[in-house]
C-alpha cells in the first residue's frame, strides 16, 4: 500500500536535467539580480508604512487601560504571529503540491517561506517574552499557544538545518518536502497535547490577562494596519529569498553544462551527445 | 531479440559531476562484455545506471527489458530485483556473519531452497568455518567472495560486476571467471568493468571502451 | 510487505544480537541518565519521587535517538549504503522492518528502565495494564516517527546532531501524553491516564501511515 507518488506517471516525471535545460532556457530572458520594478515599488511602500506604524504604535496611540504601555510590544507581537504562522501553512502547503507536480518553483516557495516564517516566528517570541514580563511578570507560561509557537521555531529549523545539510538537489527536495509536509500536523498535535494538559491544571489560568481589553479605534486600526505591513514585508522577503535560491540553481546548472562540456572533450565525443 | 541492456545518450549527473556524459550501448543476452578505460572514465557509474542506482539525467535507458526514463521509481525497483551488481562497496552488513549476509539477499529475492546459501558460500569457495564468522573479521579476498556469494544466490539475469578480480588470488580469479562462465551458459548476461585487460580478453569477452563518460570504441 | 518488513526487522535484530550495541552501550547510557536524574534532584527532598514518570520518559527518549541512529548508521557505512535499495525489497516494507526492530529494542530498554526507577527512585509500579499500554504505544510512536526522521538524515555529514533535532520536537507530544499516562498509573488513579493512552495510540498510527506512505520516496535517493 505504498502511495507512489510518481509511478509510471508521465505527468510526474523525476527531475531531471530536462527539466533543468528548460528552466535554464526561462533564465536566459529572466532578470539576474533578485529586485524588479514590483519588489522595489513594494519596499518604498513598505518603508513608509513601517514608519507609520511606527508612528501610531509610539506615538499616536494611547496606552491601554489594563496594559499600560506595554499594549505597544502587541503591535508588533500580533501581526508577526500572524505572518509567522502564515508561513508555516504556506510551507506545509507548497511541500504537498510539490509531491504531486516535483517541480523546482513549489520547493523554492516552501523553503524560503520556511526560512522567512523562522524569522518572524523569533520576533514573535521574543517579542512576546518582553510583553510577557511586562503583563504577566513573566516571560514564559506554558500555555498551548507559547509553547506551540517555540515548537514551530525548532521544527523549522530542524526543516533548515536538514536542507543546508542535503547537497543533491532532488534529494533536498524529497526529504525537505516530507518534513514541510509534516510541519504544521506537528504544531497542531503539540498544540493540541499541551491545551489538554494545562486545561487540566487550574492554575493555568492565574496569569490570564490578553482578551480582557477591549481595542476600539486607533488602537484597532493600528493593529490592522500593522498585519498588513507585516504581510507585505514576509511578501517583499519571500520574493527575494525564492529569487536567491532560483538563482543559485541556475548557477548550478551551468556548473553542471560546463562540467558535461569537459567531461565530452575529455572523451573526445565533442559538444553533441 | 531486444537487448538486455540499450542505451542511448544517457547522461547521468551524480550531484554535479557528470559521470556519464552521453553513452550509446547496447548488450544482448547471453553476451559476456567487458568495459575498459582510465580511472574515473565512467564505468562504476554505467554499471550503476544498468542496477537502477545512479540516475539517468538525460537520454534513454531499456535495462531488462523496464524504461528507465519513463518508468520512474517503480521500473527502477523491478531492474534492482533482476540485477546482481557487486560494486566496490561490497554490498555487506559487517557485523552479520558469511551466511547472515548470503541469507539476507537469497530472502529478499524469495529464494526458494533452503540449502541455496550453503551452495552460493560453498560456490565462492568459502569453507564452512566461516560460515558464522561476522564479515567484518575477513580478509579482503573473502569479503569479495562473500558478495560474490550474494549475487549468485540470487541467480540475476544481469550480473554486473566492478573489478571483480580486485583483491582475489590466483584461484579465486579462476572460480571466478569460471562462475562467470556458467552463468552465461545458463543465459544471463554478464557486465564486467575492469582496467586487467589480460583478464578479459582470457575470458573472451567482447571488449567496450569508455573514456570521459562516453564510449569511445569497441575492441 | 510484510514480509519484507519481517525480513528487515530479522536482520536488524540480528545484527543487534551479534555486535550487542544496544545491550552494551545504549542500554547502560539510559540508566546511567536515571542516575545522573538522582544527583540533579537530590532524592532526600521528594523532588525524585514526584518526577519519576516524566524522567522515565525523559531518559527513554534520550536513548531512543541513539537507537534510531544506531538502526540507520548500519545502513549508511561504505560496504552498506545500497543494499536496501539493490535487495528489492519494498519501501514500506524496510520502514515497518526498520521501525519494528527498534520497537523490539526499545522494549528491553523500557523494561530495564523500569525496574531502574523502582530501585534508584523507589517508584511503586502499580496500574500495570495502562503501564503496559502505555509503554507499548509509545515505543511504536517513538519507532514510527524515529523510523521516518531517522531515515532522513542518512548519508549527510551532520547526520548525528541532526537527528536529534528533527526528532526530539516532533515526540514532545509522546513525551507529554506517556508522562502523564504513567503519573495516573503510579497515582494509582487509572482514569486519568486512559485519554492520555489513546492520544499515544492515535500518534503511534498516524506516524505508521505517514512512513508507509512516504518511504518510497525517500529511500530512492537518485
Amino acid at each position: 500500500m505504498t502511495i507512489d507518488t510518481n509511478a509510471g506517471g508521465p505527468q510526474h516525471p523525476e527531475p531531471s536535467l530536462r527539466r533543468d535545460e528548460a528552466a535554464a532556457g526561462d533564465a536566459r530572458s529572466a532578470p539576474t539580480g533578485t529586485g524588479s520594478r514590483f519588489t522595489r515599488l513594494l519596499g518604498l511602500a513598505l518603508i513608509i508604512g513601517g514608519a507609520a506604524v511606527a508612528w501610531l504604535a509610539f506615538v499616536a496611540t494611547p496606552p491601554d487601560v489594563v496594559q499600560g504601555e506595554s499594549v505597544r510590544l502587541l503591535y508588533v507581537h500580533v501581526p508577526s504571529v500572524s505572518v509567522a504562522y502564515m508561513a508555516c501553512m504556506l510551507t506545509t502547503v507548497a511541500s504537498a503540491v510539490w509531491l504531486r507536480r516535483r517541480t523546482e518553483w513549489w520547493d523554492l516557495v516552501a523553503s524560503s517561506s520556511a526560512e522567512v516564517g523562522a524569522v518572524f516566528t523569533a520576533v514573535t517570541l521574543l517579542s512576546g517574552m518582553v510583553w510577557g514580563q511586562a503583563t504577566w511578570g513573566t516571560p514564559w507560561e506554558w500555555d498551548a499557544r507559547l509553547t506551540s509557537t517555540l515548537f514551530l521555531f525548532l521544527l523549522l529549523l530542524g526543516y533548515l538545518g536538514l536542507r543546508g545539510a542535503t547537497e543533491d538537489r532532488t534529494a533536498r527536495g524529497r526529504r525537505s518536502a516530507i518534513v514541510g509536509l509534516l510541519l504544521v500536523p506537528n504544531v497542531i498535535v503539540v498544540n493540541q497535547s499541551v491545551n489538554w494538559w494545562r486545561s487540566l491544571h487550574q492554575d493555568a489560568t492565574l496569569f490570564r490577562t490578553d482578551g480582557d481589553f477591549r481595542i476600539e479605534g486607533l488602537q484597532l486600526f493600528t493593529w490592522v494596519f500593522a498585519t498588513v505591513v507585516a504581510i507585505g514585508f514576509f511578501v517583499w522577503l519571500l520574493v527575494h529569498r525564492f529569487r536567491v535560491g532560483w538563482l543559485a540553481d541556475r548557477a548550478e546548472d551551468r556548473a553542471i553544462d560546463e562540467a558535461l562540456a569537459v567531461r565530452r572533450a575529455e572523451g573526445g565525443t565533442g559538444g553533441a551527445p | 531479440m531486444e537487448p538486455v541492456i540499450s542505451l542511448r545518450a544517457a547522461v547521468s549527473l551524480l550531484g554535479r559531476f557528470p559521470g556519464l556524459a552521453g553513452v550509446d550501448l547496447d548488450v544482448h543476452r547471453g553476451e559476456l562484455v567487458a568495459l575498459h578505460g582510465p580511472n574515473g572514465a565512467g564505468k562504476t557509474t554505467l554499471l550503476r545506471l544498468c542496477a537502477g542506482l545512479a540516475p539517468l539525467s538525460s537520454g534513454t535507458a531499456t535495462v531488462v527489458g523496464f524504461d528507465l526514463a519513463d518508468g520512474g521509481r517503480r521500473a527502477r525497483r523491478e531492474v534492482r530485483r533482476r540485477v546482481g551488481l557487486l560494486g566496490h562497496g561490497a554490498g555487506l552488513y559487517d557485523d552479520l556473519g558469511v551466511d547472515d549476509n548470503i541469507a539476507f539477499w537469497a530472502r529478499a529475492a524469495r529464494v526458494p531452497d533452503a540449502d541455496a546459501v550453503v551452495r552460493a558460500r560453498r560456490g565462492v569457495g568459502l569453507p564452512d568455518r566461516v560460515a558464522g564468522v561476522s564479515v567484518a573479521r575477513l580478509s579482503a579476498g573473502q569479503r569479495r567472495r562473500t558478495a560474490l556469494a550474494c549475487v549468485l544466490v540470487r541467480r540475476p539475469e544481469l550480473w554486473l560486476l566492478d573489478e571483480p578480480h580486485a583483491g582475489l588470488d590466483a584461484e579465486g580469479r579462476d572460480l571466478l571467471d569460471r562462475l562467470l562462465h556458467q552463468a552465461v551458459d545458463a543465459g544471463a548476461t554478464v557486465v564486467v568493468a575492469s582496467h586487467e585487460h589480460d583478464r578479459t580478453s582470457s575470458l573472451g569477452a567482447r571488449v567496450v571502451t569508455l573514456v570521459g563518460g562516453a564510449v569511445v570504441g569497441e575492441g | 510487505m510484510l514480509a519484507d518488513a519481517w525480513l528487515i526487522a530479522a536482520k536488524d535484530l540480528r545484527l543487534e544480537w551479534r555486535s550487542r550495541v544496544t545491550l552494551a552501550q545504549i542500554a547502560p547510557f539510559a540508566v546511567l541518565v536515571l542516575v545522573l536524574f538522582g544527583f540533579a534532584l537530590d532524592p532526600d527532598r521528594g523532588l525524585l519521587a514526584a518526577a519519576t514518570p516524566g524522567l522515565y520518559w525523559v531518559a527513554v527518549l534520550f536513548a531512543s535517538v541513539l537507537a534510531v541512529q544506531r538502526a540507520f548508521a548500519v545502513e549508511s557505512t561504505e560496504s552498506s549504503r545500497d543494499i536496501l535499495l539493490l535487495s528489492g525489497v519494498v519501501p514500506s516494507g524496510v520502514f515497518l522492518g526498520k521501525a519494528l526492530a527498534i520497537s523490539v529494542q526499545l522494549l528491553a530498554l523500557e523494561v530495564l528502565l523500569l525496574g531502574g526507577v523502582a530501585v534508584f527512585y523507589g517508584a511503586t509500579l502499580r496500574g500495570w495494564l495502562l503501564l503496559a499500554v502505555t509503554v507499548l504505544s509509545a515505543t511504536a510512536g517513538i519507532a514510527a516517527a524515529g523510523s521516518l526522521y531517522g531515515v532522513l538524515a542518512t548519508g549527510l555529514r551532520v547526520r548525528d546532531t541532526l537527528v536529534p533535532l528533527l526528532m526530539l520536537p516532533v515526540l514532545a507530544p509522546v513525551l507529554l501524553g506517556a508522562t502523564r499516562a504513567f503519573e495516573a498509573a503510579l497515582e494509582d488513579t487509572p482514569a486519568d491516564g486512559w485519554p492520555w493512552a489513546g492520544l499515544l495510540v492515535l500518534f503511534a498510527l498516524a506516524y505508521l501511515g505517514a512512513g508507509v506512505a512516504a518511504y518510497g520516496s525517500l529511500l530512492e535517493e537518485t
